[in-house]
């Protein structure tokens, strides 16, 4: 994609979601999470699913964050920065609403 | 996305399918060829299916459930217009209870908003509606039907009050290349998250076509060189996905991903192909789902093996490096232009035949089009 190089900054009480006609689908024969979109599919790892999983319109991002940070025992620091950089990658692909 | 392509048996081997194979991730179901357009660039084929033919919708019913279980995650619903089907709502329920991401691709002729809600309401996630062009007596022309760029925007704009999401298909060629900042914008202005910009494939009804749809060098490098300003003015507002202009180009497209690799497609009477246009190529028996179950098709036919991965290529394919990024490119293609379907993709410039694309693409002529009629 063609974003700028600047670091991804998401607010911390951004709710983020995914849109109407995207969604995250677990599938044995493709072997994993897959991310739905129109015309477009993407394989999610398990990490990526891991977010994504999470973006629910509800959450905010601080608490994303700080439940993935809990989750996996991970410096909060740098899930925050892993966390932003995938979903506002998402969100210039129109596939995450923030 | 994985991208590993392997090489295995052809068509008339032992009918072993090769191991592992690939699960594919789309089918293309093609529910009808009835529609009101006439575009002279169609991708359905020159023989079309009749309307006694065509699979009813129980029969869909089980191909989307076989797909599901295939792996098939997305299922574009597709023509024709697939809204000349009277039960369109029925068949797209089906697909919806078969647990798949449900695709409309449409004209926007013959959907009603009455229809579009009860087809919303059985679970459709997405909308496609092409448009011939931004100015609508150009549009109307290219579409071979009055009226029918005025009822694409009203479609589009009933979609877009359903908060539904939308992509719109713009195929370009010559009447429309220079247009294309006018035609993102009233993408934009239709309200689609998502645009195609799509030039012409020269198959089928466009191949009929091509002397009056081929632009000019120029013209295909400026358009060409427009996507990427749009993009990064538009950003975030709406995707800009462009399909490349074929014959302008270095190299071949890997079409379809590669030949029974990821997706496949059925035609309003059954047959299983592994792309539209794969009924083209002599030789090839495709077989029906009304004999056979969508997986042995996949795993069996052998018209599905016959150009999996790349041990069938020839030179200079096998020994190049791109061979398991394009597969030596499109099989329909190779065989339209060299009278072979092994052949490189002569659209490649190291294929020994590129001069026939370099002649076809110099050939441009203000003929009438050739419609597309059933």
């Amino acid at each position: 994609m063609s974003s700028p190089a600047a670091p991804p900054s998401i607010l911390p009480d951004a709710r983020p979601r995914l849109p109407r006609g995207v969604r995250l689908v677990h599938n044995e024969a493709q072997g994993g999470w897959m991310l739905l979109a129109p015309e477009r599919v993407f394989k999610a790892d398990q990490i990526a699913a891991e977010i994504v999983r999470r973006c629910t319109g509800e959450a905010s991002f601080a608490a994303i964050v700080d439940d993935l940070a809990d989750t996996f025992g991970a410096p909060r620091e740098r899930v925050e920065a892993d966390v932003a950089a995938l979903l506002q990658g998402l969100a210039d692909k129109k596939l995450l609403e923030l | 996305m994985t991208t590993d392509g392997r090489p295995n048996g052809h068509a008339g081997g032992n009918g072993q399918p090769p191991k592992p194979l690939h699960s594919p991730l789309g089918l293309l179901a093609e529910l009808t060829h009835r529609c009101p357009l006439g575009c002279p660039y169609c991708s359905n084929p020159l023989e079309m299916d009749k309307r006694e033919s065509e699979l009813d919708a129980a029969a869909w019913a089980r191909v989307f459930r076989e797909a599901a279980a295939l792996g098939v995650l997305q299922v574009h619903l597709s023509g024709g217009e697939p809204a000349s089907r009277r039960d369109l709502v029925d068949i797209m329920a089906a697909a919806c209870d078969a647990g798949l991401y449900t695709n409309l691709i449409t004209s926007g002729v013959g959907v009603t908003e009455e229809r579009l809600r009860e087809l919303v309401d059985a679970g459709l996630d997405h909308v496609q509606i092409s448009i011939q062009d931004s100015e609508p007596k150009s549009a109307d022309l290219i579409a071979g039907y009055a009226g029918a760029y005025a009822r694409k925007r009203a479609l589009a704009a009933a979609v877009a009050a359903l908060k539904l999401p939308l992509t719109v298909n713009i195929v370009i060629h010559r009447a429309n290349i220079t247009r294309i900042d006018e035609l993102v914008a009233m993408a934009l202005d239709m309200g689609a998250s998502r645009v195609e910009i799509a030039h012409v494939q020269y198959y089928g009804w466009a191949l009929k076509n091509r002397a009056a749809l081929m632009p000019t060098r120029q013209q295909v490098e400026d358009a060409v060189g427009r996507i990427e300003p749009l993009r990064k003015q538009h950003h975030g507002r709406i995707v800009i996905d462009a399909v490349v202009p074929d014959y302008y180009a270095r190299f071949p497209k890997p079409c379809v991903g590669g030949w029974g690799r990821r997706s496949l497609n059925v035609t309003p009477a059954g047959r299983v192909l592994p792309c539209h246009a794969a009924e083209s190529i002599p030789g090839l028996e495709f077989w029906s789902v009304k004999d056979h179950s969508l997986r042995e098709i996949w795993e069996r036919n052998p018209a599905f093996n016959a150009f999996r991965g790349t041990a069938f290529l020839p030179e200079p394919c096998r020994s190049c490096e791109r061979r398991e990024i394009d597969f030596g490119g499109c099989r329909c293609q190779a065989f339209a232009l060299t009278g072979d379907a092994r052949a490189a993709d002569p659209v490649c410039h190291l294929s020994p035949h590129h001069h026939v694309v370099e002649r076809q693409a110099a050939i441009q002529e203000d003929a009438a089009y050739v419609y597309r009629r059933l």
